[in-house]
């Protein structure tokens, strides 16, 4: 659920047209050797792990990242690209369930599935659960500098309060930013209603003024260095920011907020699927989840994998906040076609402003 | 005839990288969701006037200050021989090693209302300023960026005038102003006529500098495109469709220039 750099966002948009032509990519090879091609988000691993899976298994792993879920579906929906497992979030294993582009997986080869939370089992997003395997979870709230912001903070109205006009950031990605301003308003994340979202975006045309910048990586310097005070992001990246500078705190929305799980799926046409599904049954290890866990600060749906964890890790309400708040907060489900396209003209009407 | 054949790997990969990717692009551009031909992504241009109207004009202004800050580095550097002519080259060279996401962010820590320049500002005792997030930055990342553009080949043009030319207006009566306005300028134009381009060009579809130093807060058309192939809708086709708008008005926008200079030098030769 993090969005990565715009570079290899200009990357693959380049390779998007160079592949086009290409057409083939790399078809399946019958070697000896064992491979599996992994495509996950970036800084979203402990990357150890893949030596360790290399070693007990003697499956190669060839390991790419991508920045965002669109930049995933739009690399695989132009072809050319063969991956064998990859790791998108709710809604877009929803998308791709729904164009069918995902293999079911054969759970009789991934026994450790079984360690996954009941919490986390037949999602909204794969109601059936054969098409996905949680691999970690988070949710999004707010973070901000204690040192500017002295009062409490408990609602996304702290974003729209003038009195921090110009240290307020906010997310530049549609979903993001016009889903809180939905939240704020009552609504849900997934409304379909026209006039919902309308109502969201002309809150963000009078919060513009007050905004800082819109951003998604750049959050990161611009709050550790206090060039900003306020932001919504990812609380596993909130928790990497406030080991940077202890004046920053993290705030889950009492209206409710965006809980997101990212799952490992098996794309169709995957050319190795059993080393797939081998690898996707070594994440759920209790020990590997942890260590990935530890490493990237998001948290884990495996409860051996929790229990193994530090204690003040654990205890941290960042990661794993109270029963309570986790109720009211909301998966994105995959919007209809002509709604993603109302997203995209609204959001240009916001930034055209 | 030699040469027919080592040029062969270019024409490949020019035509598997650049032809191929255009043709797709003309392609996909008339093509509609369904799959069949349509002008529908054409139709719905008009409301993007406003995004086109904004890139045009910054990569204007981007371009206008690259020329008149770049001109004068590019006329002297070519008429001075010495360590001063390697020394500047190198110097105008050197941020382009860099990667070019790289010297963008930095320019963000530098800009921004507690950065090094704003510090050293108030070191001094001097008001701040204010300039991230505005398209005053937006200006300046392009002028950084691109600014080698326009001096490289001024500057190669400049350095193969024919001195005698020169000499020969000077021993005509001109002054240095009349030299220059009638023989050095004249004689630069196509090296303007290409930095502008490569300035331009460049400047009209950068979609980092908007996001890193614009603040997000204005699309670009490089963001407006870069928006139909990673945001929500996902739409190729459309995306298509406003590439190759941006890129009919640049080619005009360019043809026209070209005219423009050829008159010039006509002119001059008469």
């Amino acid at each position: 659920m993090k969005k990565r750099n715009a570079a290899s966002m200009a990357l693959v948009l380049a390779l998007t047209l160079v592949l086009g032509v290409l057409g083939t990519g790399c078809g399946a090879t019958t070697q000896e050797k064992r491979e599996v091609n992994v495509y996950n988000w970036g800084e979203y691993i402990d990357t150890d792990v893949l030596t360790q899976f290399e070693k007990e298994t003697g499956i190669k792993v060839n390991y790419k990242t991508y920045p965002t879920n669109e930049a995933l579906y739009s690399s695989l929906k132009s072809g050319g690209v063969s991956y064998d497992v990859i790791i998108p979030s709710d809604y877009m294993i929803s998308r791709m369930i729904q164009e069918d582009m995902l293999d079911k997986i054969d759970f009789k080869n991934v026994p450790n599935a079984d360690k996954v939370d009941e919490v986390y089992r037949n999602p909204e997003y794969d109601p059936t659960g054969e098409y996905s395997v949680p691999y970690m979870w988070g949710t999004v709230g707010i973070i901000y500098d204690t040192k500017v912001v002295t009062e409490p903070v408990t609602s996304w109205s702290i974003l729209f309060n003038e009195k921090y006009s110009g240290k307020i950031l906010m997310f530049d990605n549609s979903r993001d930013a016009i889903g809180i301003a939905l939240k704020y308003l009552g609504y849900s994340y997934n409304t379909t209603d026209k006039d919902q979202i309308k109502e969201a975006v002309d809150l963000l045309v009078q919060q513009k003024p007050l905004v800082q910048a819109y951003v998604m990586d750049q959050i990161f310097e611009k709050l550790t260095g206090g060039e900003a005070a306020i932001g919504p992001y990812y609380a596993g990246d909130a928790v990497t920011m406030m080991e940077e500078n202890p004046d920053l705190a993290f705030c889950l929305p009492s209206e409710g907020s965006n809980i997101f799980v990212d799952a490992m799926c098996i794309p169709k046409g995957a050319a190795n699927k059993e080393e797939a599904e081998e690898f996707i049954n070594f994440m759920c290890r209790g020990d590997i989840s942890a260590a990935n866990c530890q490493v990237t600060g998001y948290s884990t749906p495996i409860g051996e994998a929790y229990d193994l964890l530090p204690e003040d890790m654990r205890d941290n309400t960042v990661m794993y906040p109270d029963k309570e708040t986790l109720a009211k907060c909301e998966t994105y489900t995959n919007l209809p076609q002509d709604i993603l396209d109302f997203y995209d003209e609204e959001w240009v009407r916001l930034m055209t402003d | 005839m030699k040469a027919r054949y080592i040029s062969v790997p270019y024409v490949i990969w020019m035509a598997l990288f650049v032809i191929a990717p255009l043709i797709l692009v003309v392609i996909f551009a008339f093509t509609s969701e369904a799959g069949g031909f349509t002008l529908e992504h054409f139709a719905r241009m008009s409301r993007y006037v406003g995004i086109f109207a904004n890139s045009l004009f910054l990569a204007l202004v981007a371009t206008a200050i690259c020329f008149a800050a770049g001109y004068p580095v590019a006329y002297i550097l070519a008429r001075k021989e010495s360590v001063f002519r390697r020394v500047g080259m190198l110097l105008i060279m050197l941020p382009m090693w860099m990667n070019f996401l790289l010297r963008t962010y930095a320019w963000m820590s530098l800009l921004e209302d507690n950065g090094l320049i704003n510090r050293f500002l108030t070191f001094l005792g001097l008001p701040g300023i204010s300039v991230i997030n505005t398209d005053g930055a937006v200006v300046i990342g392009m002028v950084y960026n691109f600014l080698p553009f326009m001096i490289l080949p001024i500057f190669s043009v400049i350095e193969k005038i024919d001195r005698r030319t020169i000499e020969a207006a000077q021993d005509l009566g001109a002054n240095s102003l009349v030299v220059f306005r009638r023989i050095i300028f004249p004689l630069s134009l196509p090296g303007v006529l290409s930095g502008i381009t490569m300035v331009f060009v460049p400047s009209v579809s950068t979609f980092v500098i908007s996001r890193l130093l614009g603040g997000g807060k204005t699309l670009l058309l490089g963001d407006l495109i870069e928006m139909q192939f990673f945001g929500n809708a996902y739409n190729p086709y459309l995306g298509s469709a406003i590439s190759l708008v941006m890129m009919v008005i640049v080619m005009v926008s360019i043809a026209i220039m070209n005219r423009f200079g050829e008159g010039e030098e006509g002119a001059m030769l008469l």
